[in-house]
């Protein structure tokens, strides 16, 4: 081992393609499994909220009006940049859910998995849930899907890194822009995979991700207009509710959050998709 | 404009139907009285009291949800998907061979016009059941995961509008995937689901499998909020829809909500003109404007505005409105004097922010609900008239320059269920329909209904989707499609 | 609408047009000119045409408004006979049957005209006398308008000159559907000239134009051309008056009313056999056009069982029960 003294990360917010600090300038102490301090995190407020709610938005027409194919090969870079810092992740998501080192590269290698099996969904879903209606009438009709627009994605509370991914991947390869409240004791792996995402040919603004109390930010992001989805799934037992309450006075799509945190290493399938797609339905007359 | 060529009236006969001075609620198979005020129906064209209705307390919600129940763990559940399937194409048929008293109840009921009720209304009904029907026993085919099993017990609350109609979007295929069905039609429209009850009793569908449960919001509510109850399906105002969300939040009740629209149909300069000019009025005076998707901002290209409005202006004045049985009549009755309140309002809103009014000559009946063909135009996207969804025969005209503005125009609103889109241009309307976000489009053409098509809005117009392949996953357990 | 031609245009074949419409003055100044002002016209959506008079077909029109229509109706027809097989004696019974319908009834009213080939316009002429029934003469080598412009104009004039005080020529298919627009206008213009104080009828042949964008242009030609009355067809093809079609030009002479001031008539001709179609088309001009084409001025049917048809329906209404072929005559 080198005596070299180790030059530390700062772990900041990720809003619009840029890290920021929250501008509340609050920070809160991140802990190992054992309790031992691995990082001062940012502890975002609701105008951080609000920020990433606009980058979100902002980046909502570039990211849906990508060719899935595009999309589909941006989220295959997003693998391959993690793959290249696994390392990091490894020794983040040990620390922080007190994994052996083997449990620990499981679940970084099952996170780039992930990102890879979403990646081949994008240009695929308009075949499996989209498709031709035989009205009865000289009409050519058909329906596709479409993104649901920005989604809240309160990121499980459990799995940091697995889980985080898990319930991000979907949302963006549906075409949604996505704001991420990170598991609030587990964060670091979460800043990582910003830095990740910087790099990866994601625009600007498809994901931002907060560091903080989903408890807190929960409700901002829930009671938010300019929010079309929310996904409770980290949802802190006993808000959840509250949540999808305030989420109907827009008429929210929501997905709610599973009795308890599953594993994550089951075959996803569609449903983390589908809550976030929406199926628009076009007719034209058929004449000479 | 005076015509040479008066028509003469020509009513349906009323003679089809038999309407009783009283009804129950159908629960468990069989009419019983309710426990709650009764209260009465009335024909809205004339203000006539056609009957009186029990309305459901939340003890007879109780029951009709327990029959329910009982007839989803007992019968309809177990059942084999194959007969399942033959109830509902018995349904379809019944509904086909009277389908002449049900247009004819419609248009007492509602007000609408019997052509409508006739030939939309009606056949489109008969059509979901047998287009459900066909899907009974073809679940594990439909692509939407492996093996979809039914949720249990539907609540499903409808709307005033399209009352036989919406009970079909929500029955066939609550029916067709293996729900049972408490429905609740609208206080203001509640016979022609008494007669689909009838039918029920006709084709033997088994007791509790369909109930029918009479009343106002509060037997609505009831409904929405029993314990039991898994599935809750909605259309109506965003309002209604907003409090319904908020219900089931926490709860497992899965939720699809059909609410408000505030649609807008695009006429760009190159547009089939006069079948444009159709589809506006189709757009915005069918069924009285009394429709969630009505294209009621009409947003057209500056350069031919002028020309558009003009030709609306004759067509409209072609329409016929009044008594809705006549067979001629294109606009019938407001459906109550509470919506005829709220389109008087919004339109007097409408003068006093700026917009000019116009309407054509026309003599309206002296007794019932009425409101004439309306156009505001110089309407500003600021106005109240270019926002709040009106629900009656009222169309504001609005303008843009180019596609962008359009579209920019087109989706400045919080509902996104419907639109319309007018061009020659193929590859135009291409773009626009992809950049709308609205969750049907019709392009070249406007309020156009399949059961085979699914349907439903995007934002605050609600969430998932009636009708196609795509309504069956609001009624299945673990189907992965929205 | 006069039309002011050089008087030896015909002679030396070097023609004038037509003094053109405002505010068309220059649309038809070339073919290039003429064809950008034929494909600018809207376009014609088909389905919404159709569903436009499907709704429309859906009228009920009873009691008091029925015969009205029916009255109207047999004011307006064309009664008919294009056949090879066709004779003076033929003729005189149609002229006959023209004055009066209903030999039973003498408050029917007379039809509006009776349609022959030009050799037999004279016999029509003496047959209908000082009725005030029209005599027309198909010409331009009708049906098929496949003969050089010298022989449809002498067919014009020889069937003018016959005694037909309406002419119904037929436009060049071919020449339209090869975008030779402005030959299809010239022709229409020197026939007008032949035509003298003859009324001019322009059948467009609709069947063979086959798409409704086509009707919508070919009806522009036919007015911005002079003609007096568009018609849709010769009756020799399949399909022919469709109600679609029917909308298209009546919507053709209400915005050509509207651009220019000038009222051209509509002529549906062939497939009209019943009064239920016959009303159909009332319906479709009174919301359409409105009551102004209410008339046999400017509307007219061409059709030879229409009529019998129209008077079976004339009786059960006055007697109150039905009638049958043998109460009409048979011509």
């Amino acid at each position: 081992m080198s005596d070299r003294l180790a030059v530390r990360k700062t772990y900041k917010l990720y809003v619009n393609g840029a890290f920021p600090r929250s501008e509340s300038g609050r920070t809160y102490e991140v802990a190992d499994a054992k309790g031992h301090f691995l990082a001062n995190a940012a502890w975002a407020s609701r105008k951080d909220a609000r920020d990433a709610v606009v980058a979100a938005r902002g980046a909502f027409a570039k990211w849906s009006g990508m060719t899935a194919y595009n999309r589909g090969q941006v989220l295959y870079r997003v693998a391959e940049m993690m793959e290249g810092r696994h390392a990091e992740f490894c020794e983040e998501v040990a620390a922080g859910e007190g994994l052996s080192g083997s449990k620990a590269r499981a679940a970084v290698d099952a996170a780039v998995d992930r990102w890879v099996w979403y990646a081949g969904w994008t240009d695929k879903l308009a075949a499996v849930l989209g498709g031709a209606n035989p009205v009865a009438g000289p009409y050519f009709d058909f329906s596709m899907p479409e993104p649901t627009g920005v989604v809240a994605v309160l990121a499980p509370q459990r799995s940091s890194l697995l889980g985080l991914v898990s319930v991000l991947a979907p949302v963006l390869a549906a075409g949604n822009t996505a704001v991420v409240v990170t598991s609030k004791e587990r964060p670091l792996p979460a800043v990582t995979l910003a830095e990740v995402l910087a790099t990866s040919d994601v625009p600007g603004g498809v994901v931002n991700v907060l560091t903080g109390d989903a408890e807190e930010l929960g409700t901002w992001l829930a009671e938010h207009a300019d929010v079309d989805g929310i996904d409770l799934t980290g949802a802190p037992a006993g808000r959840a509710m509250e949540f999808e309450r305030e989420a109907a006075g827009t008429v929210k799509r929501v997905l709610r959050p599973p009795a308890t945190e599953p594993e994550w290493t089951d075959d996803p399938g569609l449903a983390r998709m589908t809550p976030f797609i929406e199926t628009k339905t076009v007719w034209h007359p058929i004449g000479v | 404009m005076t015509s040479l060529f008066e028509y003469a009236p020509a009513p349906e006969s009323r003679s089809i139907v038999d309407i009783a001075p009283s009804y129950g609620l159908f629960i468990d198979g069989e009419f019983v009285d309710g426990t709650g005020e009764p209260f009465k129906t009335v024909n809205p064209a004339t203000e006539e009291v056609l009957s009186q209705v029990s309305a459901g307390s939340d003890a007879d919600v109780d029951r009709a949800v327990a029959a329910a129940r009982r007839a989803f763990t007992r019968v309809w559940g177990p059942m084999r998907p194959a007969d399942r399937g033959k109830y509902l194409f018995r349904i379809a048929r019944l509904m086909q061979e009277r389908s002449r008293e049900f247009a004819v109840l419609e248009s007492l009921d509602n007000g609408k016009p019997i052509r409508e009720s006739r030939d939309v209304d009606v056949p489109l009904a008969a059509a979901h059941f047998f287009y459900h029907a066909g899907w009974a026993d073809k679940l594990d085919h439909a692509g939407l995961g492996p093996g979809p099993r039914p949720l249990g017990v539907a609540g499903q609350v409808i709307p005033w509008n399209f009352p036989l109609l919406m009970l079909a979007w929500k029955v066939a295929p609550a029916l067709a995937t293996g729900n049972t069905v408490v429905l609740k039609p609208a206080e203001t429209t509640p016979l022609t689901a008494l007669l689909f009850a009838e039918i029920c009793q006709q084709a033997d569908l088994p007791p509790g499998v369909v109930n029918i449960v009479t009343g106002a919001g509060d037997t609505g509510r009831a409904v929405v909020e029993h314990d039991d109850v898994d599935k809750v399906a909605f259309t109506g105002s965003t309002e209604v829809g907003r409090s319904i969300a908020r219900a089931v939040a926490g709860t497992r009740k899965s939720l699809t909500l059909e609410l408000g629209g505030k649609a807008a149909n695009i006429v760009f300069d190159d547009a089939p003109i006069d079948q444009a000019v159709e589809g506006i009025v189709q757009g915005i005076f069918f069924n009285q404007g009394h429709v969630c998707c009505a294209g009621s901002r009409l947003l057209v290209q500056e350069s031919v505005h002028d020309e558009v409005i003009a030709s609306l202006q004759r067509r409209i004045s072609t329409l016929r409105v009044g008594d809705p049985l006549d067979k001629n009549t294109d606009l019938g009755a407001i459906n109550s004097a509470e919506q005829l309140a709220r389109i008087h309002e919004l339109s007097d809103i409408g003068e006093a922010e700026g917009a000019q009014r116009w309407q054509p000559d026309c003599v309206l009946p002296d007794r019932g609900f009425w409101f004439p063909p309306t156009i505001f135009t110089q309407v500003s996207p600021a106005h109240r008239i270019a926002r709040d969804e009106v629900f009656g025969p009222v169309l504001s005209v609005l303008t843009f320059r180019t596609p962008d503005e359009a579209v920019a125009k087109a989706n400045n609103t919080t509902y996104g269920l419907s639109a319309g889109i007018w061009s020659e241009k193929g590859s135009r309307i291409l773009k626009i329909a992809n950049q709308l976000r609205a969750g049907v489009v019709w392009a070249n053409t406007f309020n156009k209904f399949d059961p085979t098509s699914p349907f439903g809005g995007y934002k605050q117009s609600g969430y998932g989707r009636e009708g196609g392949r795509h309504g069956l996953t609001g009624y299945l357990k673990g189907a992965t499609h929205s | 609408m006069t039309h002011v031609l050089d008087p030896g245009a015909l002679s030396d074949d070097t023609r004038v047009l037509t003094a053109p419409t405002p505010p068309y003055d220059d649309v038809t100044r070339s073919d290039s000119a003429f064809r950008t002002f034929l494909h600018g016209l809207p376009g014609v959506d088909q389905v919404g045409a159709e569903s436009r008079v499907a709704v429309l077909g859906t009228r009920s029109i009873k009691t008091t408004s029925k015969a009205w229509a029916i009255d109207t109706a047999i004011s307006m027809v064309d009664l008919t006979t294009l056949e090879g097989a066709d004779t003076p004696g033929k003729v005189r019974s149609l002229a006959a049957k023209a004055r009066r319908p209903d030999p039973s009834d003498p408050a029917c009213p007379h039809v509006a005209a009776v349609c022959v080939y030009g050799d037999l316009a004279g016999v029509a002429r003496e047959a209908l006398g000082d009725s005030g029934i029209h005599v027309a003469a198909v010409a331009t080598a009708f049906p098929s308008g496949r003969a050089s412009r010298a022989v449809k104009i002498a067919d014009v004039e020889d069937a003018v000159a016959n005694g037909a005080d309406e002419i119904d020529m037929v436009i060049d298919r071919g020449a339209f559907l090869t975008g030779r627009y402005l030959d299809v206008y010239e022709e229409i213009v020197a026939v007008k000239e032949a035509c003298g104080d003859a009324h001019l009828k322009v059948i467009l042949e609709t069947g063979e134009l086959v798409t409704l964008d086509n009707v919508r242009r070919a009806s522009w030609i036919a007015m911005l051309a002079g003609g007096d009355f568009i018609k849709t067809s010769t009756g020799k093809v399949n399909p022919a008056a469709t109600l679609p079609v029917s909308l298209v030009m009546l919507e053709a002479v209400r915005d050509f009313r509207a651009a220019t001031g000038r009222q051209v008539g509509f002529k549906p001709a062939g497939g009209i056999r019943t009064t239920k179609d016959a009303i159909k088309h009332l319906v479709l001009i009174n919301e359409t056009v409105g009551p102004d084409w209410l008339d046999p001025a400017w509307f007219r049917f061409g059709a030879s069982s229409l009529l019998n048809d129209l008077l079976q329906q004339r009786q059960k209404l006055r007697t109150g029960h039905y009638s049958g072929p043998d109460y009409v005559s048979v011509d």
